[in-house]
């Protein structure tokens, strides 16, 4: 069996924001990890491998420094690395990036494909399910739990209210929920086995599979950004300190009255 | 087949056990807005699931011009396949320019499946759509088209936020977060043109087999939907303590939430969770209670009308987006609140 793990570097937003002193984000002081949802897809893939001895190749598409985030999954279990790397694949929006991935997916044999649901940075959801339908694939997005049965998977799918157990043939393409599992740490061994001598390859525009020029990069991109900033936000209004118990509450009474909330 | 060609706003009513989703309404009153600067003033729902005629009639009161109904036994629960069949089927068919979705665990897989399936562009995650200029200023040298749908969203955890246009593909694809747009006001009796259409749903090799389906029936409240939010953090101390939180809630007939922190000690499910890897709210107040407002919190909770904060270090960040601040014991004040809020409820009536 073989499992394709998609896996995102993304900044660390909940190591700690940093802004510049006119109030805009420093992306440049920030740390890069591993996408949280992806890396429960990829401990998902690890245990699958405990179980069945399936080979987990996890792949990437970002900047040449992405090189690490692949080591560090590595470093966890998986078997080899791909980055995918390109400058005319720079600026891609999610049908443009679903688009790459699919035709450097097509190079391998695979029977799952497991992205995470969402990356932090963008949070768009798009992309797993844009990789399954361009590759003609079944897909379960919103994974808690992911169990293989001979030539099936069986799938908790997430909804607002409830959940789906669901059971889809393989190949087939699912994407996971940061909940569906504690990711392993990196072993030291791990490590050193990774970045020493793991294997990965690297795949620039010629390497992909049946895609199109017009559908790459920032040029293949049907969403354009009209805008972007960074949010205003919101100004602090009034804070009281040095009040007793009681006048806090008269406070906080004055406050709900006059807006009418009581 | 010339873009000009596509017309129309259109938006999927989503139907969960034969109910109607808010965000449904939402997208058609968005919709009507929207199609008041379009050449094409109609708004169409697009209604899919299996005997689920009769809920045109909510759609219609809600402000359909017009009802698609998509109705096949395939259709009975939500499946990825299906599902997409039948909207972009529909969408080949009647090619609107304008095609709008809740962003609900539906959704945010049909939108993407959908959009790829015809080749076009799809937001996620709107929280502003409006009718305008792309590019926005005029250029020399670049074509400026015109009555674009611009689609705003946040991004990096609500970090920033971007405008997004699809000027050369249509329809025009977004996701619409729930509770962020308004409801037209309902019309009870209105009626909308009925169009019965199946473009023939297909089995293949991607469907998949539901074996069972489990309501979550702990999840009694949706903090999503709540008007008034009761939201604690670490330092309320306890799940013990929430007591206060749930009293405070229960006398102003709102909801408690609580920080991701609060999640991690498991005194309090994940559901209740507001912030970014929780849930985005917006009710008219949100008190914050022993929460410190970790930016990953706020992200979640900052567009609520009122936020007043309760917190004993004054150097909190919560501190500086709530509206009112108030330095001081959780443990004595809470209590005295839902003490007085019960009195002036009790006197009141």
């Amino acid at each position: 069996m073989k499992i394709v793990v998609c896996i995102k570097q993304v900044p660390d937003t909940k190591g700690g924001v940093v802004f510049n002193p006119d109030g805009t984000l420093n992306r440049g002081a920030m740390l890069t990890i591993m996408n949280p949802d992806d890396k429960a897809g990829l401990e998902a893939a690890l245990r699958i491998k405990e179980q069945t001895g399936a080979e987990v190749i996890v792949l990437t598409m970002g900047l040449p420094k992405a090189d690490d985030v692949l080591r560090e999954a590595m470093a966890m279990g998986a078997d080899r690395g791909i980055l995918v790397t390109d400058r005319v694949l720079g600026g891609a929006d999610t049908w443009a990036t679903s688009t790459t991935i699919a035709g450097a997916i097509r190079n391998l044999d695979y029977d799952l494909i497991i992205t995470g649901r969402q990356a932090i940075d963008g949070d768009t959801a798009q992309v797993g399910p844009q990789i399954a339908e361009h590759l003609g694939l079944p897909v379960v997005s919103y994974a808690e739990d992911i169990k293989v049965e001979g030539n099936t998977v069986i799938v908790k799918r997430q909804f607002d209210d409830r959940y789906h157990e669901l059971k889809v043939e393989m190949p087939c393409l699912i994407t996971a929920l940061s909940e569906l599992n504690e990711p392993r740490y990196m072993t030291p061994g791990g490590i050193f086995d990774a970045f020493d001598n793991g294997e990965v390859t690297v795949w620039g525009r010629a390497d992909l599979k049946d895609v199109d020029d017009k559908d790459l990069g920032l040029k293949g991109s049907p969403t354009k950004i009209a805008r972007a900033s960074d949010k205003v936000r919101k100004g602090a209004g009034e804070t009281v300190k040095d009040l007793d118990p009681q006048g806090a509450v008269d406070y906080i009474m004055g406050k709900l009255t006059e807006k009418h909330v009581i | 087949m010339a873009l000009e060609d596509y017309k129309g706003v259109f938006t999927f009513a989503e139907q969960v056990d034969h109910k109607i989703t808010g965000v449904s309404l939402e997208l058609i009153g968005k919709g009507k807005e929207l199609a008041q600067e379009l050449d094409d003033k109609t708004v169409t729902a697009v209604l899919i699931g299996h005997n689920v005629k009769d809920l045109a009639d909510t759609l219609a009161e809600y402000g359909a011009d017009r009802v698609i109904v998509v109705d096949d036994a395939e259709l009975e629960t939500y499946r990825t396949e299906p599902y997409a069949q039948a909207l972009a089927g529909v969408i080949n068919e009647f090619k609107p320019e304008i095609m709008l979705v809740g962003a609900t665990a539906i959704g945010r897989d049909l939108g993407p499946t959908v959009s790829a399936r015809v080749a076009t562009g799809l937001t996620a995650d709107c929280t502003m759509l409006e009718i305008g200029d792309f590019p926005l200023e005029a250029k020399e040298g670049v074509e400026q088209k015109h009555k674009q749908l611009l689609m705003t969203r946040p991004a990096f955890g609500g970090n920033t936020i971007a405008t997004i246009a699809c000027p050369d593909n249509r329809p025009q694809m977004a996701t619409v977060r729930p509770g962020v747009m308004v409801k037209a006001e309902r019309k009870p009796g209105a009626k909308a043109e009925v169009v019965e259409f199946n473009p023939g749903i297909v089995k293949n090799n991607r469907f998949v087999e539901i074996l069972n389906i489990v309501k979550d029936t702990t999840k009694v409240e949706n903090i999503m939907d709540a008007k008034i939010l009761v939201s604690g953090g670490r330092g309320v101390g306890s799940a013990e303590n929430f007591k206060l939180l749930e009293d405070l809630a229960d006398a102003l007939h709102g909801t408690v939430s609580c920080s991701r922190a609060v999640v991690d000690n498991g005194w309090k499910p994940k559901d209740l969770q507001v912030g970014q890897t929780g849930k985005t709210v917006r009710p008219q107040v949100y008190f914050a209670i022993g929460i410190s407002g970790a930016i990953q919190h706020v992200a979640g909770m900052e567009d609520s009308d009122i936020i007043i904060a309760i917190n004993k270090d004054e150097n909190a960040p919560i501190f500086d987006v709530a509206d009112y601040g108030i330095v001081g014991d959780l443990n004595k004040i809470v209590p005295a609140l839902t003490k007085a809020i019960n009195e002036y409820n009790a006197n009141k009536d």
